[in-house]
């Protein structure tokens, strides 16, 4: 007999020491970043006792506050309008036959994901410098547009899938019953796309909040949001300050990456 | 009734317009059009403060890679630009590399945990992944500068008595950027593995292989796709890094993204920027064509 009970055909030498290993290492520097956000000392790495005060600290700062408020306003622009859009959008590119121009349409909203984002940053600071210039508008517009265009394929792609897996037979039904097209989707379509709606929308908040390089390049002077913000901070002595800022956004981002993953779950 | 079905289509065909056209304007406004108009940007001439002037000209392209002598006027490469190029090649093969080493045991140790519990491990993988970048690149800087916690510890342990300079090095960049593109490996990978079939894993050993022949000549043929997947998806953002090498780097080691911020910035020169810029877009999409390819050939299932 070849066998031996004790013989595991799955394991490979090591592999699982490395694996190990490496989740340590994705979760150790950012556990030690919120656990320094809580010292009491102004460094980041002697601990000096658990204090509150960078969050007390940060709450104060009117920088702070301005580009919390910023950052919020932004990423619900974002995520209202990429998700508006993504919908319609789904809705035309599932369920039909195969059209002239799908894959080009395809590329162009998925595009986004594929440039790297220093060129598309580039190229907005390009365009918008001359519009900014022609129109003297300097507002929240530009980053609005900005961030609502690179969160459309992340709104998109979760709600194309839930479109996918839809049943058909219900709105064919409705159809039958002489139900008007909006009333099909207002009535049947919607209701069963829901999961993927609040999916996409969770999604392209979350992108749109963390950005860092686009905004960066995008926005006129005073308009800084949360990241470009501690990007600023990042040059000078770093406290525990931007600490407890990063573990705020931290809790947003996580809290919304599993609620995510259990809406996009959720049974059909 | 063929009239009839032709008015329907007709119809279908408006209404699957009106749908895309928000989507498409606003792409086209803020992606799209962008891109075309930095190309054309990289056929002017700079303007003396920033900006640019009407005029043509290609000498934006001819500075990406030579450069003429300010005192003899003779021609030379633009050595500058080529050690940045070399260092960001290099940086995001290491890096690609180093994602495999850590990257393939831990998807091959999430594909072999029972059913149920693959879910949970690979959330633990993507909680990184989304939470915000500029976060854990500077989780990473805290770690590794001067005052941070390495050196902290192996201070007061006695190990040494200066700090190790790590931080604003080549080697600083590459962990950053290890840090925040390991998932990226992980996931194709994972998807690839999933669908091992370990009957023939079984067979290989009844055959007397060793555990090394059998994870050569099986397991690595059986999950290409997914490796060369995972290669790309770490390469290409890693190339065109930005913030992990401004942070990490810290102004001294510059990488190919910082370079083309540096046209816009002090180096006063937008048509080399932009002409930088649709160089890294070239071999991003260059990259990119390579992964549909393949995807496409063995059908790697994801996304």
């Amino acid at each position: 007999m070849a066998s031996s009970s004790g013989f595991d055909v799955r394991r490979q030498f090591g592999f699982t020491t490395i694996a190990l290993a490496c989740f340590v290492m994705l979760y150790l520097p950012v556990v030690l970043l919120v656990v320094y956000s809580f010292n009491a000392g102004t460094s980041v790495a002697i601990w000096e006792g658990f204090s509150l005060r960078w969050y007390r600290s940060a709450w104060e700062n009117v920088q702070v506050q301005e580009a919390t408020v910023r950052s919020l306003v932004l990423a619900f622009w974002a995520s209202l309008i990429s998700t508006s859009v993504a919908v319609m959008a789904a809705l035309a590119t599932t369920r039909t036959r195969p059209f002239k121009g799908y894959s080009a349409i395809f590329a162009m909203i998925n595009q986004p994901l594929m440039v790297p984002e220093i060129v598309t940053a580039v190229a907005l600071l390009i365009v918008f410098a001359a519009v900014k210039v022609w129109t003297g508008y300097t507002g929240l517009g530009y980053l609005v547009l900005a961030h609502s265009a690179f969160c459309i394929p992340f709104a998109y792609l979760p709600i194309r899938a839930r479109l996918q897996g839809m049943d058909l037979s219900l709105e064919q039904a409705a159809s039958d019953l002489y139900a008007r097209p909006w009333q099909v989707f207002r009535r049947i379509t919607l209701p069963q796309l829901w999961p993927g709606i609040l999916a996409g929308a969770m999604l392209a908040f979350v992108i749109s909040l963390d950005d860092v390089v686009i905004t960066e390049f995008v926005k006129s002077a005073g308009q800084d949001t949360l990241p470009t913000y501690m990007l600023g901070q990042l040059r000078r002595v770093v406290t525990p300050e931007v600490n407890a800022i990063s573990t705020v956004l931290l809790a947003i981002s996580v809290t919304m990456v599993i609620a995510f993953f259990f809406v996009s779950r959720m049974r059909k | 009734m063929a009239d009839l079905a032709r008015t329907r289509e007709r119809r279908e065909l408006r209404t699957r317009w009106l749908l895309l056209t928000p989507a498409l304007i606003i792409l086209f406004i803020a992606a799209s059009g962008p891109l075309l108009i930095t190309l054309i940007y990289s056929f002017l001439t700079p303007g003396d403060y920033g900006g640019v002037q009407w005029k043509f000209s290609t000498d934006a392209w001819f500075n990406v890679v030579f450069q003429r002598d300010i005192f003899d006027d003779t021609l030379g490469f633009a050595d500058a630009h080529l050690s940045i190029f070399w260092r960001s090649v290099k940086l995001s093969l290491m890096t690609t590399v180093g994602a495999v080493i850590l990257g393939f045991p831990t998807a091959y140790f999430i594909a072999t945990r029972p059913a149920n519990r693959r879910d949970f491990w690979m959330l633990l993988i993507m909680i990184p992944f989304w939470t915000n970048l500029l976060i854990r690149t500077f989780a990473v800087m805290e770690l590794i500068r001067n005052e941070g916690t390495i050196n902290t510890v192996l201070m007061a342990l006695g190990i040494i008595d200066e700090p190790i300079q790590m931080l604003f090095t080549e080697f600083a960049i590459m962990v950053g950027m290890l840090y925040v593109y390991l998932p990226l490996m992980v996931l194709p990978l994972y998807a690839s593995m999933e669908r091992l079939d370990f009957s023939l894993v079984e067979a290989g050993y009844d055959l007397y292989a060793t555990r090394l022949a059998v994870l050569r000549r099986i397991i690595l043929p059986l999950v290409k796709p997914g490796l060369i997947a995972g290669s790309i998806l770490v390469f290409v953002p890693s190339l065109g890094a930005y913030v992990t090498p401004r942070v990490m780097g810290g102004g001294k080691q510059l990488m190919l993204g910082n370079l083309i911020e540096l046209q816009f910035g002090q180096g006063r020169n937008w048509p080399l920027g932009a002409a930088l810029s649709i160089t890294l877009l070239a071999i991003v999409m260059v990259a990119l064509i390579f992964y549909v390819k393949s995807a496409g050939k063995e059908e790697v299932g994801h996304g």
